[in-house]
């Protein structure tokens, strides 16, 4: 599907509907769902960024929270520790996401399948262990202060959660689309390889792209917090709703994965009243999901749609 | 003293690891699957014998059985409800099978991880051990406990490897692991050994888990540490080779010994980490794996 073809297709103006209708909501509901709703934004961007790498480039990536983590703590840590301003803490925090990305990559070009998933894991894992080991730097358990925020009113907040979920999702699914590279190096790099294209480069590309928009939302989720703990941005069970997010939403679809964050985090915001069953309904739900639409919500949605 | 000290506890801690690890392994050298609901299956072992025990007021050895009981239980449901039918599945294409089998027991080890909590609360729960008392070996206190574990660890992987060496099962067990095509060519059903695998692989968590529950104790919050380290040393040892996870879960089992007596027990994981990130940068395939 070229550009111009996908300005006039059904799903861009079903998007544009949602985003439009979307950012009218700070005008009349209240500041509690629309802090639900920034974050569920954010986490829409890590789903997105890790169907990049998963769905085009074939890379399993078990540690998105790496990338979301290095980004996170960067942008805290300068911000805690300098007091720089918080939109230099936040550039430079990406940037520090694209480092890690090509340390990431590094291992997912010599090695295949299972393996290159564990060791994602373990990079995970590593910053987790590093994290605690230098609490004075990093807060620790208890987490890292940052003193300051983007702005402190709801509304504004959202909008910015919106809008940057948008834009990443308009350039994430247009680099899924344009280039076929991405999706034939990833399906098939021994062919696509033999048809000239250099699937080193490609997947390097994916991997920092996915890296930049991991590190991104990350950083910028932190300073909406006004903190950086382990437990929201690099705990393994944060990746795993990364990936479910993914998954559930509809993999290879990268607007699928922001549908399937944003409904994770509500469906468990809604739950919060059976207390600590939550979790195990949104798993349940989310492995019947797995198990009998393994295409996901988008997935199906669209496959439909190319039946009838 | 401090060596001696060290000696004993890492064997015992290490020859738990092993046992942990080697039911992981043995999958998925024999079925491909790497089972992430392996911590929480571990656990669940554990609190169903300390439930046993301490609600059911039944002996010891009874909560022991019951907690291996209830492992195999899970290993079955875990194959039967989430893998089997993802590997069946029509619609998922076979090159990502992997990862929706990773997916699903992530999942299924959430949800058994939840109910854990849900009944049975996060506390840290210690299942009473079998046998009490301490003995000193050559100045060193060590509970006998500690080395009843060590011992059951080192007779469990020992019958293991007879039945897998000696008996019919065990050499269709093996062989599937080498040539699954090979097997079904002779005749044997691949799913019946994979029952087989799967109760093998119940049991030996079942006991790791009790064993744990005794020596450590559990609480639903070493469900992802429990599979992040039986990961680790089946990765180090080389997916899949289940004499490799013995050596990697000894070398890890020391580096954590040695590293929480002499620098801090705050530093425990660390070292055993870097070095897996060497062993995958140099080996990926791990000490003993095949590519």
């Amino acid at each position: 599907m070229s550009v111009a073809d996908f300005f006039k297709s059904r799903l861009f103006w079903i998007a544009l509907g949602i985003v439009i209708i979307a950012s009218t909501l700070p005008l009349y509901v209240s500041g509690y769902i629309l802090g639900l709703l920034t974050v569920a934004y954010y986490f829409g961007v890590f789903a997105m960024a890790w169907d990049l790498l998963f769905g085009f480039a074939g890379e399993v990536n078990f540690g998105p929270t790496f990338l979301i983590g290095v980004g996170a703590y960067t942008a805290g840590i300068l911000n805690n520790q300098y007091g720089w301003s918080v939109y230099l803490c936040i550039f430079l925090g990406a940037m520090a996401s694209v480092v890690a990305g090509f340390v990431l990559a590094l291992p997912a070009l010599r090695v295949r399948g299972p393996y290159f998933g564990l060791t994602t894991l373990v990079a995970v894992l590593m910053l987790q262990n590093f994290i605690v080991v230098f609490a004075d730097l990093t807060g620790g358990e208890i987490g890292l202060t940052i003193p300051d925020v983007i702005t402190i009113d709801a509304g504004a907040n959202y909008w910015i959660a919106l809008g940057f979920m948008t834009i990443s999702a308009a350039i994430l699914y247009g680099l899924s689309q344009s280039p076929l590279v991405l999706q034939a190096s990833g399906q098939d790099p021994v062919q696509a390889g033999a048809l000239g294209f250099n699937i080193v480069k490609h997947k390097l590309a994916a991997f920092v792209v996915s890296a930049f928009f991991s590190g991104l939302s990350g950083a910028l989720l932190v300073f909406y917090f006004g903190t950086a703990s382990v437990g929201t941005v690099v705990d393994v069970a944060v990746g795993v709703q990364v990936i479910v997010a993914a998954v559930l939403g509809g993999r290879r679809t990268v607007l699928g994965a922001a549908l399937g964050a944003i409904f994770l985090i509500v469906a468990g915001e809604f739950l919060r009243p059976t207390g600590e069953l939550a979790t195990f309904i949104v798993s349940t739900v989310a492995l019947l999901v797995i198990l009998f639409f393994p295409n996901g919500f988008l997935g199906a949605a669209l496959s439909r749609e190319a039946r009838s | 003293m401090l060596a001696l000290q060290i000696l004993i506890d890492g064997f015992a801690i290490s020859a738990l690891y092993a046992l942990g690890a080697t039911g992981f392994t043995l999958i998925f050298g024999v079925s491909g699957v790497l089972n992430l609901s392996h911590g929480a299956i571990m656990v669940l072992a554990a609190v169903a014998a300390w439930a046993a025990a301490s609600l059911l007021h039944v002996n010891t050895y009874a909560g022991a059985l019951i907690g291996v009981a209830a492992a195999l239980v899970a290993a079955f449901a875990t194959y039967f409800a989430v893998v089997q039918p993802i590997q069946k599945s029509t619609r998922i294409p076979n090159e990502e099978k992997e990862i929706f089998v990773l997916t699903g027991t992530l999942l299924w080890g959430i949800m058994i991880q939840e109910l854990i909590a849900y009944f049975f609360t996060n506390n840290a729960k210690t299942v009473l051990p079998i046998v009490e008392g301490v003995v000193d070996i050559l100045g060193v206190r060590t509970p006998q406990n500690e080395i009843f574990t060590a011992l059951v660890c080192c007779l469990v992987i020992g019958l293991l490897w007879l039945m897998v060496n000696r008996t019919r099962t065990g050499k269709a067990v093996l062989a599937a692991s080498m040539n699954p095509r090979g097997v079904t060519l002779l005749g044997l059903e691949l799913t019946s050994i994979y029952v087989v695998v799967w109760a093998i692989y119940g049991i030996l968590a079942g006991i790791a888990g009790v064993l744990l529950g005794m020596f450590l104790g559990v609480s639903s919050y070493s469900v992802g540490p429990l599979t992040a380290s039986a990961f680790s040393i089946v990765v180090l040892g080389g997916l899949g080779s289940v004499s490799g996870s013995l050596i990697a879960a000894f070398v890890v089992g020391y580096l954590e010994t040695l590293t929480a007596y002499l620098i801090s027990p705050a530093y425990r994981t660390i070292p055993a980490l870097l070095l897996l990130v060497i062993v995958m940068y140099i080996r990926p395939q791990g000490l003993l794996g095949r590519r």
